[in-house]
């Protein structure tokens, strides 16, 4: 079975829920996100772990006269983010399917678009479609946002999109830039394959200011502080079903982003910009804690949180080891398994709290609530990555990366542990415990608002009790992915596995800082 | 002997030998002068019949056959009329684009008012005569040629855009752009007189060895006339293709006339001035390209950014498109910056695009302007989303293809003019175009979102979303109108109300043309290969260039 299926059925899905009644293409939906889920089980089932390269390719020329190929594939990086999608997708569109919308079949035609863009971004392999789907993606969310959100919700939805593209449009000027530099430069004919521009690296002048391009863009996206503007008024805005997979999948695309095309493609820039990026990094952790810990609204301290563990999953992917890397793209997954379910307990409590998501108007909601209550513990203790939930895994490695390349960061970052500790038990204490508050009406958590939360709990604990699942498949190419930037900021790379990355030109080239190589000598 | 003989001689030595004419290359142009022709004759008619039916009928079947026979030329690259005028592949993609924009404007004035009171046949034959003037403007080979089809153009469309002739703006749209449009000539016919004194020659090919050989002490390159003529071209050009600073008389002009010829004006003649753009700069002048390269590049920047910025405050969703055209013109123009092959192409695949896009974006204005009196006021376009889908859309496809969203044919466009400016070394432009693609944002998404985002006021219950509205009432007395004319006007029904039964649609070819021009959006947006093929035929016209 090919990639292609598995992208491109959310939006069949869509297209043809446009034709149905209103009465039918809930349930048609539904049906249609849980078949793309078996299916990105089955890729996930097939997938041969210890392969570093691509699996399930599919190449072919999409625009030949721009040299923009059609090229998919799957592989350590995004196998797993791919099955976090299929799945986020399929509980939100399970949530929503229990409620009355307003033009229905435009609400599911539009989760179905932004669905096959964004399996589109992750599984694409070609720079030029990353980016067509990269900006293609927030587009249904534009629409989400504006036509079934609250509040001042166009504003707010015109405000996250004109942010968004901002970044995104560098980066397209950036992406073409690399395509044109790389053959120019080289001397090929134009292409933008991924695997064909990693054999044409770019002179240090141009690696820096695409960099700057193609940060801008993600930074603004995930967001991390002082891009985070749009932030708090798009979150508050966007339904319950919409901000679970926007916090949930879009953030991780952007830092996906950083680890499939800028370490790669730029490793001089990328050590040349490695404390800046930890350092921004390090100010979203802080900040973003602190804004959590003093902020009264319930859905705002998860968004805050969310920016809190992007920093981390930077921090990760910026100190340039593998390690750090897989504790980032295993954070990614369980960051997008924590934070759905939180965004729908938000919209469960704020029901029993008389509409308001205002933690001053909660507390005590768990009385007569106990099943609530279990699932957003387990959610919430998930989230300060208590010891023995996989998240701890994630953060341990994560600092552990950070820690070997640069240590005041990472003790720095340590504040932002001990922060989440804070603000996570704080959302729930004063939600759930303490004197019931007068506009509570509590009540046990129906099968309506369980089904945004029961299966991403499962997988939670399943993760907790055997994270190795959620590393295993990407080791090898983490390895690989990080291996040229790591070179050149001084730490030594397995040989080895530089040589199966077929750059083993870069033991030549770059023995620049780290003096001496790991025997590779002069030999190509 | 003698007399028989002598006879013979006779007529052997009066026999005159003419020139060889190549009928097939010339076709389009001897298909469209006897099809204005024809259309006009037929127009004088007094049946009614002939005039409302039968004329458009003709104009369309006209603009089919000139497309025909342009495709039938593709490949055959010829230099005709003693070397007046090139027959080359990128003029006749230009001619494509010219014909498809004169259907477009046809099928979208089939019902309207302007056809009515300008006389059908005058109206639709000084649209073939624009289009005429137009393919002689881009196959000009001689400076002669191309003032010609500069004028040939441009005249028409005066009197085109006062058309609507009860309608005051209408007329004052039709005055300014004569006032501003000749200025514009005068000064394009200056600067061509410059350069023949420079050069010595009218003939492109002939200047273009002038310019190049530079020679000692300067040469040709340090002369002042030649500079000061390329300088006055550039105004001349920048004139007709709204470039800022020349563009102050695009928004009103364009509110002013009628739509359907808006439509026409913001797709064809911009088509026209681009490629004249083309075909000067980057045939005649391509030896002094340094000195040129970095001024027209300011001009571009400096469009994109007054277009984007001018666009942001209108509450018009006419003015809005207008300023829109100019900054898309900015974008248009990098790429006849760059002087490369490559640049070309990509001016042409943008120019093709834009085409489309504006096709559906303009055929949406016209139907919401028969159907309600707010006409294109943006925030009459509330809640069009949920009362009348079949217009939302092709206006919010339209929208997003012009702000460069991936899944729309503006994007590639957008791609392949970054690409031709990264490989020329213009990277700088580049920057400048997404920058104004990041501004120009603020102006399509508020349109978007008053379409989806916003409740639609109250609708009074006489009048079903999709009936056609005209004005009722006594209209305004035009000079030289006659009380019987309008009384006639009146019995045929046209100025009621029209009543509609239910599921028809009240105007089947404007929804045409815009659902097929918002489906090419997405089409060609998705598979642009046929697009592509295209506009590589344009640009292997160019010999010689890099």
């Amino acid at each position: 079975m090919s990639l292609s299926i598995l992208i491109w059925l959310p939006l069949v899905v869509g297209l043809v829920g446009l034709a149905l009644p209103r009465a039918r293409v809930g349930r048609w939906s539904a049906l249609g996100s849980l078949v793309t889920l078996g299916i990105a089980i089955s890729f996930l089932a097939r997938f041969k772990t210890g392969h570093a390269g691509l699996q399930f390719t599919t190449d072919k020329v999409w625009i030949s006269e721009l040299g923009i190929h059609y090229k998919l594939g799957l592989d350590g990086l995004n196998v797993l983010l791919v099955v976090l999608t299929a799945l986020l997708f399929s509980v939100s569109i399970g949530w929503s399917s229990q409620r009355e919308w307003d033009r229905p079949q435009l609400f599911y035609f539009h989760l179905g678009l932004a669905e096959s863009a964004v399996l589109g971004a992750f599984c694409a392999q070609d720079l030029a479609l990353f980016v067509a789907l990269f900006d293609l993606m927030l587009i249904p969310f534009y629409f989400l946002t504006g036509m079934w959100g609250s509040g001042d919700r166009v504003r707010a939805t015109t405000k996250l999109v004109i942010y968004t593209l901002v970044g995104s449009f560098l980066m397209l000027v950036a992406a073409i830039a690399t395509g044109v530099l790389a053959s120019s430069e080289h001397g090929t004919s134009l292409t933008f394959v991924l695997s064909q521009l990693r054999a044409l690296p770019l002179s240090h002048t141009s690696q820096e200011w695409i960099f700057l391009c193609f940060a801008a863009a993600f930074l603004v996206k995930m967001p991390l502080v002082p891009f985070h503007g749009w932030l708090p008024d798009a979150y508050k805005s966007m339904p319950p079903p919409v901000v679970a997979v926007f916090s949930g999948v879009l953030s991780k695309v952007a830092a996906y982003g950083f680890l499939r095309v800028v370490l790669p493609l730029f490793p001089f820039a990328s050590v040349h910009y490695q404390t800046l990026m930890l350092l921004t990094a390090l100010v979203s952790i802080i900040y973003a804690t602190s804004l959590a810990f003093t902020t009264n609204d319930a859905r705002l301290v998860v968004a805050y949180s969310s920016v809190a563990q992007l920093g981390f999953i930077v921090l990760g992917i910026f100190s340039l080891r593998p390690t750090g890397s897989q504790g980032a793209l295993l954070q990614m997954v369980n960051h997008g398994l924590v934070t759905a379910p939180l965004f729908f307990i938000v919209a469960a409590l704020a029901a029993r709290a008389g509409g308001s998501e205002d933690l001053r108007a909660m507390g005590g909601i768990a009385v007569r609530a106990p099943a609530l209550a279990a699932l957003f513990l387990i959610v919430g203790l998930a989230t300060l990555a208590i010891p023995g939930s996989s998240n701890f895994i994630g953060e341990f490695l994560i600092l552990l990366g950070v820690f070997q390349s640069k240590l005041a960061v990472s003790v720095i970052a340590f504040l932002g542990v001990v922060g989440a500790a804070y603000y996570a038990l704080r959302l729930y204490i004063r939600s759930m415990h303490n004197r019931v508050s007068p506009s509570v009406d509590s009540r046990e958590i129906s099968w309506r608002e369980a089904i945004g939360v029961v299966p991403l709990v499962i997988v939670i604990l399943v993760l907790a009790l055997y994270p190795r699942f959620g590393l295993v498949r990407s080791e090898r190419t983490v390895q690989e992915t990080v291996a040229p930037a790591q070179l050149l900021a001084g730490s030594r790379p397995a040989a080895q596995a530089l040589r199966d990355a077929g750059l083993s030109g870069f033991l030549v080239a770059g023995s620049i800082r780290s003096g001496a190589t790991t025997g590779a000598g002069g030999t190509p | 002997m003698s007399i028989v003989t002598t006879h013979a001689a006779l007529v052997a030595a009066t026999r005159i030998k003419g020139p060889h004419i190549d009928w097939l290359a010339l076709s389009p142009f001897v298909v469209l002068s006897v099809g204005a022709l024809i259309v006009l004759l037929i127009g004088l008619l007094s049946s009614s019949t002939a005039r409302r039916r039968v004329v458009p009928t003709l104009t369309l079947v006209t603009l089919g056959l000139a497309i025909g026979f342009e495709i039938a030329r593709f490949r055959h690259s010829n230099l005709i009329l003693s070397g007046a005028l090139q027959i080359d592949d990128v003029a006749l993609v230009l001619d494509l684009i010219f014909s498809v924009a004169a259907i477009a404007a046809v099928l979208l004035s089939w019902r309207g008012r302007a056809a009515e009171e300008a006389g059908h046949g005058e109206y639709h034959a000084l649209l073939l005569f624009s289009v005429l003037g137009m393919t002689v403007l881009v196959s000009s080979t001689n400076i002669v040629t191309l003032f010609l089809g500069f004028e040939l153009l441009s005249i028409p469309l005066y009197v085109l855009c006062a058309s609507e002739a009860r309608r005051e703006v209408s007329l004052e749209s039709g005055l300014k752009y004569l006032v501003i449009g000749s200025v514009g000539s005068a000064t394009l016919a200056y600067g061509l007189a410059l350069v023949y004194g420079a050069t010595g020659s009218t003939d492109f090919s002939v200047i273009a060895a002038a310019v190049s050989k530079g020679g000692l002490f300067g040469g040709v390159l340090s002369d002042p006339m030649l500079l000061t003529g390329i300088a006055l071209v550039m105004v001349g050009f920048a004139f007709k293709a709204s470039v800022a600073p020349f563009h102050q008389w695009t928004p009103d002009v364009y509110e002013g006339a009628p739509t359907p010829i808006t439509a026409f004006m913001a797709t064809a003649t911009k088509a026209a001035a681009i490629g004249v753009f083309l075909r000067f700069f980057d045939v005649a002048a391509i030896g002094a390209q340094n000195k040129w390269g970095p001024w027209l590049a300011a001009l571009a920047a400096f469009t994109i950014i007054v277009g984007n910025v001018g666009a942001l405050g209108q509450s018009s969703l006419k003015r809005m498109l207008a300023y829109s055209g100019i900054a898309q013109a900015g974008y248009m123009l990098s790429g006849v910056v760059v002087g490369t092959r490559l640049g070309i192409q990509a001016t042409v695949f943008y120019l093709a695009a834009y085409l489309l896009i504006n096709l559906a974006a303009f055929a949406v204005v016209v139907a919401r302007e028969r159907e309600s009196p707010e006409g294109d006021d943006i925030s009459g376009l509330a809640g069009l989303g949920a009362t009348n889908p079949g217009l939302a859309w092709p206006l919010t496809i339209a929208m997003l293809a012009l702000a460069g969203i991936p899944g729309t044919v503006g994007f590639i466009g957008k791609f392949y003019l970054i690409r031709a400016l990264v490989a020329g070394d213009y990277t700088w432009l580049g920057i400048a175009i997404v920058i104004g693609s990041m501004i120009s944002l603020g102006y399509y998404l508020r349109v978007v979102a008053t379409i989806w985002m916003r409740r639609a006021p109250d609708v009074p219950a006489d009048r079903a979303p999709g009936q056609v509205r005209t004005p009722t009432g006594p209209l305004p007395v035009i000079a030289g109108g006659s009380p019987e004319a309008d009384a006639g006007l009146e019995a045929s029904g046209r100025l009621g109300a029209g009543e509609l039964e239910p599921g028809q649609i009240a105007q089947p070819e404007v929804a045409v043309v815009a659902i097929v021009c918002a489906g090419a959006t997405i089409f060609f947006g998705i598979i642009p290969t046929p697009l592509f093929h295209l506009v590589t035929h344009a640009g292997q016209a160019f010999a010689g260039l890099f």
